[in-house]
């Protein structure tokens, strides 16, 4: 009897002890990591965030809804002239409605270099979020260091555009991206390459399970999925409070007096920028023929015409947003142009100035001789500088559910 | 006697005038209006026949007044200025641009004595006015030798535009862009190198009682629709009266306009804007223009002695100007109704393709009415009465008068829809704070949930923390302040914040 009480003692005292040592290691667990960070749990174990990102609202049926202080702006008819005009105007319809798990997964596929024809090569390789989500090059390089024939265009702010490519002649974000993929010259992947290679991918095979989960986790992922998570990711991509927006917003002193002289010649019917980089997204996104020089060598791009099988929008493309514009250096869709100044400068330079003499362009109304004083383009540049935010920069994944550690990731 | 008597009465008489005159000198002198009460107080309060909607909308009067006199600066009160305020400019000359981010504010110049205020560009300065608020009015002004435009609105609705002299002023007189609801009456321009008066990509707009004259073109409507042009007298420009569509802009469509009792005579002025611009394919002569816009109803104008022709209905591919196409807006003038209109002495030196035309049908005399290229739904009223080419396919209308439409300006103010605190708070903490805050996680600053426990029931803790932070924390970095926000934005977000569950 003495002895079982001595064997019941002791193994209360073992148990009492056993929980205390654990309480004190949890608690100099605790001590050691206050708060772990969000991202930095998710790629451990390649959990996909349930939180939106910046910029989006949950709603009741667990997908993001984009909340910004542009839509203050809207009218009691909703779509009235929304996207075009003034300070205060309402934007246009966002590309939005994605889970907070496909945008996150989105995120996964964006950098992995899996993705392409060798593994060399990612979307990020061409739009670098350290590079404006552009690539800081003249023209694109793709895979095998291909060389493209136009400049990699920004991603920002993508999810409010109609149309995609430098000649529009995509209308969807999931229809774009099957360019780059299976282009020889850019990712050069196949549908067949690319749906082998995830589905082998036992991480990603779960991942889309999580992302997806209306159907069986065990199914294979099909190619809409991948479409859909990469559209997700592009179009949580926002930049919408740059100190431009601050003034917009009504906070008039956050542009210096210089930077406000820029804005007034920007939008003053002389310079006419604001007439085709119409606020509040600095694109009408409409097609415009303003005949900016080809690099060195290279035939002339005839752009939309193309895309629109319309001589008259031969040397047409598509007005750009000046978002961001500071980073994404060089300009135009030849990258002709290597800084803000030179880009500036081309508008002054007479209509038409740099159109080779064999063509016959329909060069758009508002080009035409400004005779901008060279004070006057320094205000520009000023000005367009104030429409850098990239404060809802996404993090670059440490790594990946591919097991590529590639080089192309700078974090 | 009767002398005396009659010398009396005229002595009384006498003594009536001369007390009746000091009186009424007297009066005079303590009650006579001053320049400054009889000017109208605020554009904002005049009510008037034309315009009537929009100026009904009356109120109190309880904004600030400044007053702007030679040798100030307008912007400077602009900068003062809150929403509400009235800036009163006296004569003088003031070189500046007058920026306006702001709403409600009206501008109104003094006119004393035959002095204007008056805004110079001295050819060196952009715009005169620029404005991206709504319920903007501005009235009383001489402006001149400004590059761009003399008064411009980007996205601006509700404006009021009047009593305005403007000549000799760049590229466009008057331009709204992207407005809804706005008046544009009783303005006097001329030496505009485009269109004096220029309403583009507009809703209800009411262009009434101007004087339009020596411009390339007078009155403009351009991818704009619900617009009446009224009682303009258009003059000596190269073309009078323009509804059309501009491809290749954001906003695609130009419907419902009516064109009514206005004089278009003798726009024959040489065509002088510059290479490029759309109005330099409009013909010298042109009375009045109607290329590929819809629902246009021309009644009661006069229109004489337009040498090209008096009234030019077209398509895009025949409207002469060089544009690239636009496969989303319709080239063709569709539903286009002429009505009772004087019309003479048109059509007599046509441009080079009408006189061809006139050849081929051994006409003598040139168009008062030429249609030519697609279009559909159109008619005219009694067509025996003109000089017509190309209308054939018109019918007869089957709506007699325009009349019905009084006006375009809305019953009430266009404005933004009214959202609640909360929703502020929503945009507010999704659009700005979410880039470093989230509910239970740490992103870059601490998380909700945390700001909820420090600032419980207290969210002008968190306004004041907004506006100067504090960095209370060593391990994470300061917070830049949001002052930039507006104070309601700054409390709504704060209750938002307090109120957040996930």
């Amino acid at each position: 009897m003495s002895l079982g009480n001595i064997k019941i003692k002791f193994k209360v005292v073992f148990i009492a002890s056993l929980l205390i040592l654990s309480m004190m290691i949890y608690l100099g667990v605790k001590k050691e990591q206050p708060v772990a960070m969000l991202t930095e749990v998710n790629e451990e174990y390649f959990n996909l965030s349930s939180h939106c990102p910046p910029g989006f609202m949950l709603n009741e049926n667990n997908e993001c809804v984009s909340r910004n202080l542009y839509q203050q702006y809207e009218y009691k008819e909703k779509k009235s002239n929304r996207g075009v005009g003034g300070l205060k105007t309402a934007l246009p319809d966002l590309r939005e409605g994605f889970s907070p798990q496909q945008i996150d997964l989105g995120r996964y596929l964006f950098f992995d270099p899996v993705l392409s024809g060798d593994g060399s090569v990612s979307c990020a390789s061409c739009h670098d979020p350290n590079q404006g989500f552009s690539d800081g090059k003249a023209l694109g390089k793709g895979i095998h260091g291909a060389k493209m024939k136009r400049s990699s265009p920004t991603l920002w702010n993508v999810g409010y555009l109609k149309n995609l490519f430098w000649d529009a002649r995509s209308g969807s974000l999931e229809h774009q991206m099957q360019g780059p993929l299976y282009s020889e010259e850019e990712m050069g992947t196949t549908k067949e390459q690319l749906l082998n290679t995830l589905n082998t991918i036992d991480e990603y095979k779960r991942l889309f399970g999580v992302a997806f989960p209306q159907r069986e986790k065990t199914d294979s992922i099909n190619i809409g999925e991948i479409y859909t998570s990469i559209a997700a990711f592009e179009s949580s991509l926002i930049s919408l409070n740059s100190r431009y927006d601050q003034y917009a917003h009504g906070f008039h002193n956050a542009l210096n007096e210089n930077e406000i002289k820029g804005l007034n010649i920007f939008r003053s019917f002389v310079a006419r920028c604001a007439e085709c980089h119409t606020p509040p997204l600095f694109t009408n996104q409409q097609i415009a023929v303003i005949g900016t020089p080809e690099p060195d060598g290279l035939p002339f791009d005839p752009g939309a015409e193309i895309t629109f099988k319309d001589s008259t929008r031969r040397g047409g493309f598509k007005v750009p947003s000046l978002r961001n514009i500071e980073k994404t250096a060089p300009y135009m869709h030849s990258g002709k142009f290597t800084n803000l100044r030179d880009a500036v400068e081309f508008y002054t330079k007479g209509r038409g100035h740099a159109v080779p003499e064999n063509e016959d362009l329909f060069i758009h109304w508002h080009i035409w001789t400004p005779n901008l004083t060279e004070l006057e383009l320094d205000r520009l540049v000023d000005f367009l500088r104030t429409l850098t935010d990239e404060s809802f920069k996404p993090r670059v994944p440490k790594i990946l559910p591919s097991g590529i550690n590639s080089q192309q990731i700078k974090s | 006697m009767l002398n005396t008597k009659g010398a009396s009465i005229g002595k009384k008489t006498l003594f009536f005038i001369i007390i009746l005159s000091i009186g009424f000198y007297g009066g005079y002198k303590f009650f006579a209006p001053t320049s400054e009460v009889a000017m109208v107080k605020n554009a904002l309060y005049r009510s008037g026949a034309s315009g009537k909607a929009l100026l009904n909308q009356t109120k109190e009067f309880t904004g600030q007044v400044f007053e702007v006199k030679d040798g100030d600066l307008i912007m400077d009160a602009v900068i003062k200025a809150q929403p509400g305020d009235l800036i009163r400019v006296y004569p003088g000359t003031y070189s500046e641009t007058v920026y306006v981010d702001k709403s409600d504010i009206t501008f109104q110049g003094i006119v004393e004595g035959g002095e204007w205020p008056t805004l110079d560009g001295k050819t060196t300065l952009n715009d005169a006015f620029l404005y991206s608020g709504n319920g903007i009015h501005i009235e009383g002004f001489k402006i001149t030798k400004y590059k761009g435009n003399g008064i411009m609105g980007q996205a601006g609705n509700n404006f009021v535009i009047r009593n305005n002299w403007i000549v000799d002023t760049g590229v466009y007189g008057i331009f709204p862009q992207y407005g809804k609801n706005g008046l544009i009456e009783y303005n006097t321009l001329t030496g505009i190198e485009d269109a004096a008066i220029y309403v583009g990509m507009c809703d209800n707009i009411d262009v009434l009682h101007n004087e339009v004259f020596g411009n390339v073109a007078g009155i403009e409507f351009e991818n704009s629709r619900h617009c009446i042009a009224e009682n303009n007298n258009v003059y000596d420009n190269a073309g009078g009266i323009l509804a059309f569509i501009t491809p290749g802009l954001p906003i695609k469509t130009t419907y419902d306009i009516i064109i009514r009792n206005n004089f278009v005579n003798e726009n024959n002025h040489v065509n002088f804007a510059p290479p490029g611009s759309t109005v330099a394919g409009v013909p010298s002569g042109t009375g009045i223009l109607i290329m590929a816009a819809d629902d246009v109803i021309v009644e009661d104008n006069i229109i004489s002695g337009n040498n090209n022709v008096g009234i030019l209905i077209t398509d895009f591919p025949n409207g002469g100007i060089k544009a690239s196409r636009d496969p989303e807006a319709d080239p063709n003038p569709d539903n286009v109704t002429i009505l009772n209109n004087l019309m003479m002495r048109n059509g007599a030196d046509p441009i080079d393709e009408i006189k061809v035309l006139m050849k081929t049908l051994f006409m003598k005399v040139g168009p008062d009415i030429l249609a030519i290229g697609k279009g559909s739904g159109s008619a005219i009223l009694n067509r025996e009465k003109y000089v017509t080419f190309g209308i054939g396919s018109y019918g007869n209308p089957t709506k007699t008068t325009s009349y019905g439409v009084k006006t375009f300006l809305l019953d009430k103010p266009a404005e933004h829809r009214d959202i609640t605190k909360k929703q502020l708070g929503e945009f507010t903490y999704y659009g700005v704070c979410a880039g470093c805050h989230a509910f239970n996680t740490r992103l870059i600053g601490v998380p909700t949930n945390v700001i909820q426990a420090i600032h419980t029931n207290n969210p002008q803790g968190i306004v004041d923390y907004i506006n100067a932070p504090k960095n209370l924390r060593e391990d994470y970095p300061e917070m830049p302040p949001q002052s930039h926000l507006s104070e309601e934005a700054k409390m709504a977000v704060a209750e938002y914040i307090l109120g957040l569950k996930k």
